[in-house]
């Protein structure tokens, strides 16, 4: 055999019948999302939701905090979809804009999540040395419930949204921290990793190219699930009174409100949990649906 | 021949402790244990030993990818043990590893030409017509198609795989290769491809290689000495056909004999050949004084037990640690 | 009459990309006592066509879409669970690759080889001890009365494969199906527990069937062989005319290409190619895509496993009596 038969050992019969899959493995995983049934119906609920936030003033035209006294109590018609509250004022206007500020307050704590997160659980993953003390001042910070945070943190700085945003944050960075931290450490003894390694390759790239892209999918999974948690978190700091001060319109401040009224105008606090339920329900679906799509080691055969 | 990678009393040793607040119950995993090698150039230094014998680790600490806890390496002359990463850039060039699971080896994230020019990038390599050019090259070198280059690892058999993992190793030209079981996760139709391929480009490309295994029949193959070891040690050392044929280390004579048949009329001889030894390997936490090897040994003596047998050459070429042939 | 027959049996698994046929058409006879090897790479069936005999692939995703398994006279492969739960162990018992997973880490050695005891045999407390002791010693675990109390993470890895094959032979089973029981053990460990299967052979007059990747492991321990690729049988033989005189280009193949202790070989004789994509494997005969002997008729249609020289069997077009 002269050498150069190793080579076409190889590729003589190569591949003419060229694997199935051409694509990118991100095109792959979107694929099979778009084929998960509950992924898919956990999009269409919170999409809705989404869609309202991002489109309130279309959708509701009048002002959410104008009052009417004389329009106080009306059930649910056509003029008024959900009806009014105590102060006349439209409660579709109020639970659609509610709708925006659950949505921007879940976007920043996620947002905060994924900068900050990523960047303590792939220091303390990736760098040994950092590692025992990072991690455990994060014990010490997840040891505080994120409902009492928040009532520290709004005893300083008086009840506002940012608060609420804060108090999340700082309640939910260790435990996304922790998750970014636990695959990191598996990947960093990857062989791929080693091999970066071995050509000379320094921490900067080996985290960039290596570690990272490959540690986004559980991140991910965690933060879809933790935008349903701050949407829940906000809901229930508004609701004691610790969030956005009224007359915003918050869906937990609204059920606060409705709360009083449950016997006379029950869709007062009906319409904002109902809002605030498909908001979970969506995205635990679709955290679900990500789970099964991204994790191999938690994907069932379908 | 001038030595191309010389390591004197290495040693790696991993500590591991449990409940560090309340009880300091700790130990030390003694991996690689006071070993002393060197590979010539365009050489391949077999290296035997079954699992947890540190060969993995070894074949790591020659190429600075896990520190040394003792000892030093010298490549080409020059010592690297203690030499700063940045300083070390440069010998990393030629100094590179193969492993052995072709699925772990690769990021599932990048394209093949990614994985094979990567190592140039890091060099300073511009992402530019040259540098393309040259991983073209490197798959036509491995024996991969040219459209090999836009795939992704996921699209290729494990053979295939290994061919990338060995054209990312064998694209910044090394002179040293470390082959960490480069075969043994591949299925048998598939090996011999592989291992026809590293012997043809050690021709090519004059590389030298450490090549372990633990696979006899296949580092009898491709190597020219063959080293086996033991719990952390190095018991022997030899030619490979001196080895296989006058093995002087009883544990040495284990593993040969243990291989299995390769001709069923065989089967009794060769039971009848390995009848003596037994038990398993003992846990390398809590390695047995004296001889490593005398718990499980056919000759033990009493100075087994007690005192570690050192490396003698009874031949040229041919040196081994144990009291048998010290003593003789 | 045969121990187990297994006649044109075909097993299909659901998949993403459509229904996958894992093994097709595999017929074989076993004799009482008889060990027989099954040799194949990955993909090849081997295991797939172990766990069909044993009942223990989950349906779905799989299903048998065609053929039976006859052990020792009664259908299997028409058995419902519970029966089928009767035969395994008593009548026909397994060792898997992989001695850490198949043991349950929380319960004692003991407890383990008691439990399969009692779910086929009315014993005492007492007897079932003795029976235990008895056979942790048989397959070689030194001072075993002692050992009854240890959990599996204290024991070696070829420890655990011993106990592995003590509590498959407990309840006496006249079949034992061993799939790749020595993969994950090294060399030295291998060899005795090849050896140990051997010896049990002739103690305990059970037949074996071995399944592996591996020619030196059948060539150990081996009477009569199965070669199997891409799902379905190539060559079938005695194990000493396999050695000598074997007639797919597949099987030579892969006598060929390892390396060996006993010569040298300046280059080995790879097989070119890769092993076929089990949804997308070519036409007629599988190997053909891979095969130096390839001519136009191999890829026409698939060759039946025709008897060539008395029991010596393959499925190729190419091969003729020498």
């Amino acid at each position: 055999m002269t050498p150069s038969e190793s080579k076409i050992e190889a590729q003589e019969l190569g591949h003419e019948e060229a694997p199935t899959q051409r694509r990118r493995p991100f095109l792959v995983t979107i694929g099979r999302l778009l084929h998960h049934r509950l992924f898919l119906t956990g999009l269409c609920l919170f999409g809705v939701i989404v869609l309202a936030a991002a489109f309130a003033p279309l959708l509701a035209p009048e002002d959410p905090n104008r009052l009417a006294m004389r329009l106080k109590f009306l059930p649910p018609s056509a003029e008024h979809p959900f009806g009014t509250d105590n102060f006349g004022r439209s409660q579709w206007s109020r639970v659609i804009y509610g709708a925006q500020l659950s949505i921007a307050i879940g976007l920043a704590v996620v947002a905060l999540n994924a900068v900050f997160g990523t960047l303590i659980g792939a220091l303390a993953g990736y760098f040994r040395r950092l590692d025992n003390p990072v991690m455990r001042v994060n014990d010490a910070l997840m040891a505080f419930p994120a409902i009492f945070l928040a009532l520290g943190i709004t005893a300083v700085l008086g009840p506002s949204t940012i608060d609420v945003v804060i108090a999340l944050a700082v309640a939910y960075i260790p435990r996304t921290a922790r998750i970014v931290r636990a695959s990191v450490i598996v990947l960093r003894e990857m062989e791929y990793v080693q091999a970066a390694v071995a050509a000379g390759a320094g921490h900067w790239r080996i985290l960039r190219h290596h570690i990272l892209p490959n540690a986004m999918a559980p991140l991910v999974v965690q933060l879809s699930f933790l935008f349903a948690y701050a949407v829940l978190s906000e809901a229930t700091l508004s609701f004691l009174g610790l969030g956005a001060v009224p007359p915003t319109p918050t869906w937990g401040n609204i059920m606060a409100q409705g709360r009083q009224y449950m016997t006379e105008a029950p869709w007062i606090i009906t319409v904002p949990g109902v809002a605030l339920m498909i908001t979970v329900l969506g995205l635990n679906l679709l955290g679900d649906g990500l789970r099964d799509v991204l994790d191999p080691r938690l994907r069932v055969q379908q | 021949m001038s030595a191309l990678i010389e390591a004197t009393a290495l040693e790696k040793h991993f500590a591991f402790g449990e409940g560090r607040l309340l009880s300091r119950r700790s130990g030390r995993l003694r991996a690689v244990d006071g070993v002393s090698l060197r590979i010539a150039h365009g050489e391949t230094l077999g290296l035997v030993g079954e699992s947890g014998c540190g060969k993995s680790t070894l074949g790591r600490l020659l190429i600075r990818l896990i520190e040394p806890t003792a000892g030093a390496i010298f490549f080409e002359g020059e010592e690297i043990t203690r030499r700063p990463t940045k300083a070390l850039r440069e010998k990393r060039r030629a100094m590179q590893i193969i492993f052995q699971d072709p699925y772990g080896a690769l990021n599932p994230r990048m394209r093949v030409e990614d994985i094979i020019m990567e190592p140039l990038l890091i060099h300073g390599a511009k992402s530019d017509g040259p540098t393309r050019q040259k991983v073209s090259e490197m798959l036509n070198l491995v024996g991969l198609p040219r459209h090999a280059r836009d795939r992704f690892p996921h699209e290729f058999s494990g053979g295939q795989r290994q061919r990338i993992g060995i054209a990312r190793a064998l694209v910044l030209r090394p002179k040293l290769v470390v082959c960490d079981e480069p075969v043994s996760a591949l299925d048998v139709s598939v090996q011999a491809q592989i291992v026809n391929l590293l012997q043809d480009l050690q021709g090519e490309l004059r590389l030298t290689y450490l090549f372990i295994a633990h696979d006899l029949s296949v580092v009898k193959h491709i190597s020219n000495r063959v080293a086996v070891m033991y719990l952390g040690k190095i018991v022997e050392v030899a030619e490979k056909r001196e080895l296989y044929a006058k093995p002087l280390h009883p544990y040495t004579q284990a593993l040969i004999a243990a291989v299995p048949v390769a001709h069923p009329g065989n089967r009794a001889s060769a039971r009848a050949a390995r009848a003596r030894v037994s038990g398993d390997v003992p846990s390398a936490l809590h390695p047995p004084a004296g001889c490593r090897f005398h718990t499980r040994c056919p000759y033990v003596m009493t100075i087994c037990r007690a005192e570690e047998p050192k490396i003698t050459e009874p031949r040229a070429g041919h040196e081994v640690a144990c009291h048998l042939v010290g003593s003789s | 009459m045969s121990l187990l027959e297994v006649a044109g049996l075909t097993t299909a698994f659901k998949t993403r990309r459509g229904e996958i046929t894992a093994i097709e058409d595999v017929s074989f006879t076993l004799a009482e006592r008889q060990i027989l090897g099954i040799v194949g790479e990955s993909g090849s069936g081997k295991s797939v066509t172990a766990l069909t005999i044993m009942g223990l692939l989950p349906n779905p995703p799989a299903r048998i879409a065609s053929g039976e398994v006859r052990f020792d006279g009664t259908v299997l492969t028409r058995l419902s669970d519970a029966r089928m739960q009767k035969i395994r162990g008593s009548g026909i018992a397994m060792v898997f690759q992989e001695p850490m997973t198949s043991l349950n880490p929380v319960f004692t050695i003991g407890e383990q080889l008691m439990e399969t005891l009692r779910a086929h045999e009315r014993l005492s407390p007492k007897a079932q001890r003795e029976r235990a002791i008895e056979m942790l010693t048989r397959v070689g675990i030194p001072s075993a009365a002692l050992r009854l109390g240890d959990y599996p993470h204290q024991l070696s890895g070829g420890q655990r494969q011993r106990v592995m094959i003590a509590i498959a032979l407990a309840c006496r089973p006249r079949l034992l199906i061993a799939d790749e029981p020595t993969t994950a053990l090294d060399v030295t460990v291998q060899a005795q527990i090849l050896d140990l299967l051997l010896d049990l052979r002739d103690e305990f007059g059970m037949a074996i069937i071995i399944i592996t990747h591996n020619m030196g492991v059948i060539a150990q321990t081996a009477d009569r062989v199965l070669v199997m690729y891409a799902g379905r049988i190539v060559e079938e033989a005695r194990i000493g005319a396999l050695f000598d005189r074997p007639l797919h280009p597949y099987t030579r193949g892969l006598l060929e290409c390892v390396p060996s202790l006993e010569q040298d070989k300046a280059r080995l004789a790879a097989i070119p190619g890769t092993l076929p994509d089990p949804a997308s494997r070519p036409r007629g005969c599988r190997y053909a895509p891979r095969c130096a002997l390839r001519i136009e008729a191999c890829t026409a249609a698939i060759p039946a496993l025709l008897g060539i020289q008395g029991e010596h069997a393959a499925a190729c077009i190419r091969a003729t009596p020498s």
